[in-house]
């Protein structure tokens, strides 16, 4: 019996939010009194035996040439045979872009029930249920997984990292691959330095800027804060910022640590997208505006003088200046 | 080319929420629903594009529910589409939802079957990987961009931080988000006609439902905003980094 926990990779290094997978895999394997054991499909620069200091015991590496093409009817078949391997009775998937394609496939294949976009652990002191987010992000559910084995996808930035002591068992696995249908003819980088739906600080702008020209005082706090750079729906329709940076119920939902919203007013579509965020600072010069409600701190007044303030008081404070 | 396009029912982006029965249901009384946005923008706009395009195409919609989906599927089909299909059954789970759907789709022998990235309400964006799964056919998650060059779909989709451009033949699932199309409202000349487009009601299959929500919870209320005066941003720094160790 196991938590099998899938570590997804790019540009040869493990997605921060596997960490986190790899780390609520691992307290589930506790909590259960099973062992947590990971899978990996390709290579990584990373050292594999280290995922032992997130409490995992044994990591599944299959090497196949045809794995570098990421293609989820593929991937699944080889999940599922390691899964079978392990004993696998829980899943994890990170819920993000190869999770949300991999989580369905595998539960459909292992004939498990699905969880997607859990943000606890499961409780299972009798049965077990766990929590998701619901209505982009105004309710939670607790969903009950009745069948003998189960697949979770854990919503990126919803659980913490967890480091300790300890070394994996790197076991290489010989899986039957199929050749993929899907073949990937581009790859581009989009965004800045940070990824949006991976950031721990986010800095976003709406109208409240007047213009795409005006962008480079909200860049230069995102840069000085670490961040990934976001945008409200009307900026992104008015083509002033890039569609991937439109954040809210229908562009992309985020969770970050830290949110700060300049010159957006607050609308219910976008705090659909964003309300999931730990802390969230709103910039605006209407006191009425009703981000204010769901802000935990608030300035009110001009974005054009308070922006390049708080940015020089962040250098301050990094020791930057 | 025949597409299949799956179309969901979803309370309005501004509905309240608030739960009924001990919180184990959502309260319906007074909501507005409307076609989940990502269906009807995204997945549907695309596919009438592609109608458009290549007027050979057939765009067939399907939902799952009762008697009270039909006026959204009704308006589904106002923005086109040249017939729809409710399975007759009440939604309760994503697989269960994806098993019934599942079966239009092998009958149907489709080239294309689209869904939204997720639906607004229960936020799982399942249903698509399961039915790639269940028709053991190709799937790609989180669409931004779909072309067809004759037997072969190339595709783009959001990856952390990136996109990538991918090829795959026909068939394939796919599920749709923002950059896919642009959101139209339908014209009167589509309303009308849609009166008259064949609305099918089919009998559900037994199928299982694997898991089920128990319980619903509001998350709880913000503490309220502390506001900090334009001339002190010194001091918001210090209560981000001191109170709520954001930075």
């Amino acid at each position: 019996m196991s938590v099998l926990i899938f570590v997804d990779h790019i540009d040869g290094h493990i997605k921060k939010a596997s960490h986190e997978a790899l780390s609520y895999g691992a307290k589930i394997a506790e909590q259960t009194g099973t062992t947590a054991e990971a899978v990996i499909l390709g290579t990584v620069n990373d050292d594999l035996e280290k995922l032992g200091e997130h409490g995992v015991k044994k990591v599944y590496q299959v090497q196949n040439e045809q794995l570098q093409q990421f293609d989820s009817q593929v991937y699944t078949k080889v999940i599922a045979q390691v899964a079978q391997q392990s004993g696998a009775k829980v899943i994890i998937f990170s819920n993000n872009s190869s999770g949300k394609a991999l989580a369905p496939r595998v539960a459909v294949r292992l004939k498990a029930g699905l969880a997607a976009g859990v943000n606890a652990l499961p409780d299972t002191s009798n049965g077990f249920t766990v929590r998701k987010t619901v209505f982009s992000g105004k309710a939670f559910a607790q969903v009950a997984i009745d069948t003998e084995i189960k697949v979770l996808s854990l919503n990126v930035n919803a659980f913490t990292i967890i480091t300790g002591e300890g070394k994996a068992e790197v076991i290489p696995f010989d899986a039957i691959v199929e050749s993929p249908k899907l073949k990937t003819i581009d790859s581009t980088k989009t965004s800045g330095k940070v990824s949006l739906t991976e950031a721990d600080v986010v800095v976003s702008a709406g109208r409240g800027l007047k213009g795409p020209e005006n962008w480079g005082m909200v860049e230069e706090l995102a840069d000085t804060l670490g961040a990934a750079l976001a945008c409200s729906r009307p900026v992104a329709d008015a083509h002033w910022r890039p569609h991937n940076e439109h954040v809210g119920q229908t562009g992309i939902a985020i969770a970050p640590n830290l949110y700060v919203a300049v010159g957006i007013s607050g609308a219910i579509q976008h705090l659909a997208g964003v309300n999931r965020s730990k802390v969230i600072v709103v910039i605006n010069k209407d006191p009425e505006a009703p981000f204010f409600k769901a802000a935990d701190y608030g300035v009110v007044g001009d974005a054009f003088e308070i922006v390049p303030k708080l940015t020089s008081a962040i250098k301050k404070l990094k020791g930057q200046s | 080319m025949k597409i299949l396009v799956c179309i969901s029912k979803t309370p309005d982006t501004t509905a309240k929420i608030a739960f009924t029965d001990n919180n184990t249901k959502f309260a319906e009384a007074g909501v507005q629903w409307i076609i989940n946005p990502y269906d009807e923008w995204y997945s549907l706009v695309r596919a009438i594009e592609l109608k458009e395009k290549d007027p050979s195409t057939i765009i067939n919609l399907v939902t799952v529910g009762g008697a009270d989906a039909e006026p959204i599927i009704r308006k589904a089909l106002a923005l086109g589409g040249d017939e729809a299909i409710r399975i007759n059954a009440e939604p309760l789970e994503s697989y269960q939802v994806a098993s019934l759907i599942a079966e239009i789709a092998r009958n149907g022998n489709y080239d294309l079957v689209l869904t939204g990235k997720e639906t607004i309400d229960y936020n799982g964006g399942a249903v698509g990987g399961l039915l790639a799964e269940v028709l053991d056919l190709p799937y790609i998650a989180n669409a931004t961009n779909l072309q067809v060059n004759g037997s072969t779909a190339t595709v783009k989709r959001e990856i952390e931080g990136g996109e990538e451009t991918i090829e795959c033949p026909f068939p394939l699932v796919l599920s749709c988000q923002k950059g896919m199309a642009e959101a139209r409202i339908p014209n009167m000349r589509g309303i009308m006609a849609a009166r008259t487009k064949p609305l099918k009601v089919v009998d559900p299959s037994p199928v299982q439902t694997l898991t089920k929500f128990s319980e619903f919870q509001l998350p709880p209320a913000k503490q309220g905003v502390k506001l900090v005066s334009p001339d002190n941003v010194d001091e918001l720094v210090r209560l981000l980094h001191e109170e709520a160790r954001a930075i």
